[in-house]
């Protein structure tokens, strides 16, 4: 049976030689690729083929690497499961009556499965995290900055990067040295990254690491999740890492915060999707809102519609300072907890999920259930920070992921952290 | 709970404002989940006022003319166009 990893099932071969040659990759579909159709999940993009190449793709293509195909999603990246795409459910290799996670879960799901080496997501709230945890791989959600958003369709560009999946944290660390950079067309890009040999930093060696633990990101877990967890904590002790518990309660506003930034911004960036500049028309009579309103009927999904309202609803008149003002300021909060922790600490460690991945179906009806899944992924994009999620042991028989957790720009070591936990 | 709830006729003016036409069955479940997820959001109301240190720079470049997509390339994906631009419905 086809996971339904992939929307468009396409290759690309470069004529470039370099270090991704011979290495097929997955790009998520939210990345520009010239000529290549480009659907974000979205009916409304069914038929938009992009003319030009995001930066990142330009670079995956002067290293060398073949594109296999646009990677399933969550549509527009909303979503923790990846069923919200209008082109159906992806599977988990693991399990394929579960989700492989969301929203890069075509990404995750291509690389379990081997249908690629490698494959690209984009992570606004954990959907690089969250797919990589649930069907047992690696995954970097950079440092916010690192890599170029130029080509990657807009769902809320204050907290989304562009990153790695694979299946080891050395070839993940390796293809995140491809992507990382400074880009003139991308005024966030940062000059960090422009020389980065991140794939050697995956040395496996912890001796003296001092990792902190928030609790209010473990209390809330799944008992076989935790049991998972805590283990891997003693092995990395075991290699000479020391760890402790530490006190962030600023995180436990975090996924409010972060849903209504990130509504808002949806609102505001899913705009351009109007039947005329984009997206699907539907040819409807009547006058420009009327054709607008009908168009964004048909195109969009469910999910996509209830985050537009929310944003709509969140950034309206009498509401902005109650919902979107609080947010912000919820937001500096946990990036001063975040500052203050690693005062004492090298990295921070958590479950990268709550929870085991969901049956299929299981969490579709309850929105705000589902919302709650990204507590732990959530508070890093609010504060900007590069975390990795890497295969941490099992829960009757699925896997479990431990979020590793950096400073701004120290990719390294959370990438020699998550490397010891593959020993 | 929000100081206002959120009834149908507030769900339908939000999705006017939104230009996301509702059929009546979205409308109620809208409604339905929307109150849910307002109270969750109600605990921001709990967050401390916090001093915002963004260290933001502006990134500028010199404005000079450079390649970029053809006006055909531009229109690729438009599914109207005429002489050259988009062509939409009218505007009331």
């Amino acid at each position: 049976m086809s996971l339904n990893a992939f929307i468009t099932k396409e290759t690309v071969e470069s004529d470039e030689d370099g270090p991704l040659s011979g290495k097929t990759i997955a790009v998520k579909d939210n990345i520009s690729t010239k000529g290549l159709r480009t659907t974000c999940g979205s009916a409304m993009l069914e038929d938009y083929v992009p003319p030009y190449d995001a930066t990142v793709v330009e670079l995956l293509k002067d290293a060398g690497a073949t594109i296999v195909g646009k990677a399933n999603m969550d549509e527009f990246g909303m979503g923790t499961t990846t069923e919200t795409s209008a082109f159906g459910p992806t599977k988990n290799p693991v399990d394929e009556s579960r989700v492989p996670g969301g929203s890069s879960g075509g990404s995750a799901a291509a690389v379990a499965a081997g249908e690629a080496d490698l494959a690209l997501g984009s992570d606004t709230g954990g959907s690089i995290r969250c797919p990589a945890a649930f069907c047992g791989v690696v995954g970097i959600k950079p440092t916010y900055g690192l890599v170029s958003r130029y080509g990657l369709v807009a769902y809320a560009n204050s907290l989304e990067q562009i990153g790695p999946i694979a299946p080891t944290v050395e070839e993940a660390a390796g293809l995140l040295d491809v992507i990382a950079g400074p880009d003139e067309r991308d005024g966030t890009t940062h000059d960090e990254g422009a020389d980065s040999d991140y794939a050697s930093a995956a040395t496996g060696d912890v001796d003296g690491l001092t990792i902190g633990v928030p609790t209010e990101l473990v209390e809330g877990a799944d008992e076989g999740v935790k049991e998972a967890f805590w283990a891997a904590l003693d092995e990395l002790e075991a290699q000479g890492a020391e760890y402790h518990e530490v006190s962030m309660p600023s995180v436990e506003k975090a996924v409010a915060a972060y849903y209504v930034i990130a509504m808002s911004e949806a609102s505001s960036n899913l705009a351009r999707f109007d039947g005329v500049r984009y997206g699907k028309s539907g040819g409807y009579e009547g006058n420009w809102n009327d054709a607008f309103a009908r168009a964004r009927e048909e195109g969009f999904g469910p999910e996509v519609k209830r985050r537009i309202l929310l944003g709509t609803y969140a950034l309206s008149a009498g509401y902005h300072d109650k919902y979107y003002a609080k947010a912000q300021d919820a937001r500096a909060w946990v990036k001063q907890d975040f500052d203050a922790a690693f005062e004492d600490v090298d990295v921070l460690a958590s479950p990268t999920m709550p929870v085991p991945p969901f049956k299929l179906g299981e969490s579709l009806d309850d929105p705000l259930q589902m919302y709650l899944a990204d507590a732990n992924t959530v508070p890093v994009n609010l504060a900007n920070l590069p975390a990795i999620s890497v295969p941490a042991g099992e829960t009757d028989g699925l896997p479990v992921g431990l979020q590793l957790i950096g400073p701004k720009f120290d990719e390294e070591t959370i990438i020699r952290a998550a490397s010891a936990v593959e020993n | 709970m929000s100081d206002t709830p959120v009834d149908a006729d507030e769900v339908r003016h939000v999705a006017e404002l939104a230009r996301v036409d509702l059929d009546e069955d979205e409308v109620e479940e809208f409604a339905t989940q929307f109150a849910d997820i307002l109270e969750y959001f109600d605990a921001l109301d709990e967050v401390p006022e916090v001093d915002r240190e963004d260290e933001l720079v502006n990134v500028m470049r010199p404005d000079e003319v450079r390649e970029g997509l053809t006006q055909e390339e531009a229109l690729s994906n438009a599914a109207e166009t005429e002489d050259g631009y988009f062509k939409g419905p009218r505007v009331s």
